[in-house]
């Protein structure tokens, strides 16, 4: 906790200028992480609080259709998550302000790595191993991928395209749009796919 | 007493193993909690499933406990309560002897370790002594949001002579120079107030409340205090009343330590007089089965408080299932995902309007305790508590 915080969208403009890139990263992108089972209304905080703390819809859904995987550096996200706000406040004549609602308390966060020592050589094996392992672990192969490779697409589809020589199965996970739903979700449908082409190959 | 596997089939998916994971490059770590309680109280109650979880995951983890003398716990109870922002009257011979009776215990507890965790103000001024090894950290479980200035002041020359502090809601962080987290605190799936209940246990103890199970009911669960809003839970009652033939149980204890708490439960008492539906309990401090078989029972559980730390009876509540009406106030907020988990609400109308409605919808009614459930076992349960203190452990030894 930065032990910041901010009462109306002018303070929040202008602390978001201010705080380390760790804190938009808090606020955007490990969103999924800290909410794997529900999402919010919107799957950033700085929406979410707009739209629920300050009452101010409008902003909460400009800053709710933001993909932060879209951006190829948490900077370029800052800049444009200020742009939205500068637009949103230039409009207005007075500046929205939480009256009945909490303050935005700015965070920043960490990712510690932990191998899990779990291992897959076949789709068989991958499928066994995504149903049981902590959601964390989706969230590190897909998300946190994401940023990591700097392209849209996770460590799973990759693994599968490259390793399994599946190409059409990664090319439907790295289709899943992780930005619109929960973590719990994503392996749902993930093994949803590994399953069709398991139970194809059975057929066969 | 239970080990981490005994908590699989609550847990999510994974989460044994990924703690046993997390705990691999902290195995033979000496970690000290010390706090001013073994028993009574939210603190005492983690604590005491706390340990053993971090025994079993490899680490020499160890509790102890502060001692002093009734002056002593009188004087930490003011600042408690200065904290929270009562105005309280604290004179120099007061600090004085918060610092004498910390420096005794000092020389008496043990404080050798890699990691120490001293909870809330009572032992703050420990870290006076500190030696020269081991980290630090100071967990604040009270709502210091609004602190009387004065005593904050004194407390803070401690506290910022820690490696860093833990909070249990953003809005509790302070302007510190050391580094504050967030940690929520938790409740234990397997303890006596939280464990499956059968059906014939849940009726034996709802036998002995006097608790007729004809007609649904409403439950509160808190002290009788103005902060939880018992005579606006009535009001919230009879809005509904007129639609719906129900009762209401509030159940809790006199806060002995609050000389308005009797005012409080009298006046309670008075509103309730004439109607046979509403049951008043007065639940001594370890009723857990008791408070465990009303929430299994109850239709909708409220918690309408006005002000609040975190109010986990809400978690408590949604871990067996029922949808959860709370006031907008601390930490109910992070726990009700409004018209996902419960609702949150600001005003006797606004709590009526959600009762009525979610007995006129029993369909979203049961949805709703489905995901409170799923939500409280994701960020409430003593496993992800564990899970973040070994973290923040993994986070320092990198």
């Amino acid at each position: 906790m930065l032990g910041r915080s901010a009462r109306d969208e002018q303070q929040l403009l202008e602390a978001i200028e201010e705080v380390p890139l760790d804190c938009i990263y808090y606020h955007t992108h490990s969103f999924f992480l800290r909410h794997k089972y529900i999402a919010g209304p919107y799957p950033n905080d700085f929406a979410t609080w707009a739209a629920i703390q300050v009452r101010d819809r409008v902003l909460g859904e400009k800053l709710g259709v933001l993909d932060p995987y879209e951006f190829e550096s948490l900077e370029s996200l800052r800049v444009e998550i200020v742009t939205i706000i500068e637009e949103h406040l230039s409009e207005l004549q007075i500046i929205p302000r939480a009256i009945y609602g909490e303050p935005f308390h700015f965070m920043q966060s960490r990712i510690i790595e932990v191998a899990t020592g779990l291992a897959a050589r076949t789709l068989t094996e991958f499928r066994e191993i995504l149903a049981t392992v902590d959601a964390s672990v989706i969230y590190y192969h897909t998300f946190e991928a994401m940023l990591r490779l700097g392209r849209r697409k996770g460590d799973f589809s990759i693994w599968i395209e490259e390793q399994l020589g599946l190409p059409e199965l990664a090319q439907k996970i790295s289709r899943l749009d992780p930005y619109m739903t929960s973590l719990e979700i994503i392996r749902h449908r993930i093994l949803k796919l590994c399953d069709e082409v398991l139970e194809k190959r059975t057929l066969k | 007493m239970s080990q981490l596997d005994d908590y699989r089939e609550v847990a999510p998916k994974g989460t044994a193993d990924f703690l046993k994971l997390l705990a691999k490059k902290l195995q033979g770590k000496r970690v000290l909690h010390i706090n001013s309680t073994r028993l009574g109280g939210g603190v005492a109650e983690i604590l005491r499933s706390l340990i053993p979880l971090l025994q079993d995951v490899g680490l020499d983890a160890q509790w102890e406990v502060i001692s002093g003398s009734e002056e002593f716990f009188r004087i930490t109870k003011a600042f408690h309560n200065a904290l929270q922002g009562q105005e309280q009257n604290l004179s120099q011979g007061m600090l004085k002897t918060y610092v004498e009776v910390n420096r005794e215990n000092a020389g008496r507890l043990p404080h050798e370790a890699d990691y120490l965790v001293i909870h809330d103000p009572q032992p703050a001024a420990l870290i006076e002594n500190r030696p020269c090894k081991g980290k630090w950290i100071w967990r604040c479980h009270i709502d210091i949001s609004r602190p009387q200035w004065k005593v904050w002041s004194f407390l803070r020359r401690f506290v910022v002579r820690y490696d860093a502090a833990i909070f249990s809601l953003p809005r509790f962080a302070q302007r510190l120079p050391i580094p504050q987290f967030l940690i929520y605190p938790s409740i234990d799936p397997l303890s006596e107030k939280n464990r499956d209940l059968s059906d014939k246990e849940q009726a034996k103890i709802l036998r002995r409340l006097s608790i007729p199970t004809d007609k649904p009911f409403l439950l509160q669960v808190s002290r009788f205090d103005r902060f939880k809003d018992p005579l606006g839970v009535i009001q919230a009652y009879r809005l509904v009343k007129k639609h719906h033939d129900i009762r209401l149980v509030l159940a809790g204890g006199e806060a002995t330590d609050d000389p308005e708490s009797e005012i409080v439960l009298s006046e309670v008492q008075e509103e309730a007089r004439d109607d046979p539906d509403i049951h008043i309990l007065l639940l001594p401090p370890d009723a857990n089965l008791e408070i465990n078989a009303l929430q299994r029972a109850a239709t909708i559980v409220l918690q309408k408080s006005l002000r609040e730390g975190f109010g986990l009876t809400v978690a408590e509540a949604m871990w067996k299932g029922k949808p959860v009406i709370g006031g907008f106030a601390g930490g109910i907020t992070v726990q009700l995902v409004y018209g996902v988990t419960g609702f949150t609400v600001n005003s006797v109308e606004g709590a009526a309007f959600r009762i009525h409605y979610l007995l006129d919808n029993p369909e979203v009614m049961a949805k709703m305790g489905d995901d409170a459930k799923e939500y409280v076992r994701r960020n409430f349960l003593i496993t992800r508590h564990l899970g973040d203190y070994l973290a923040l452990m993994n986070f320092w030894g990198r």
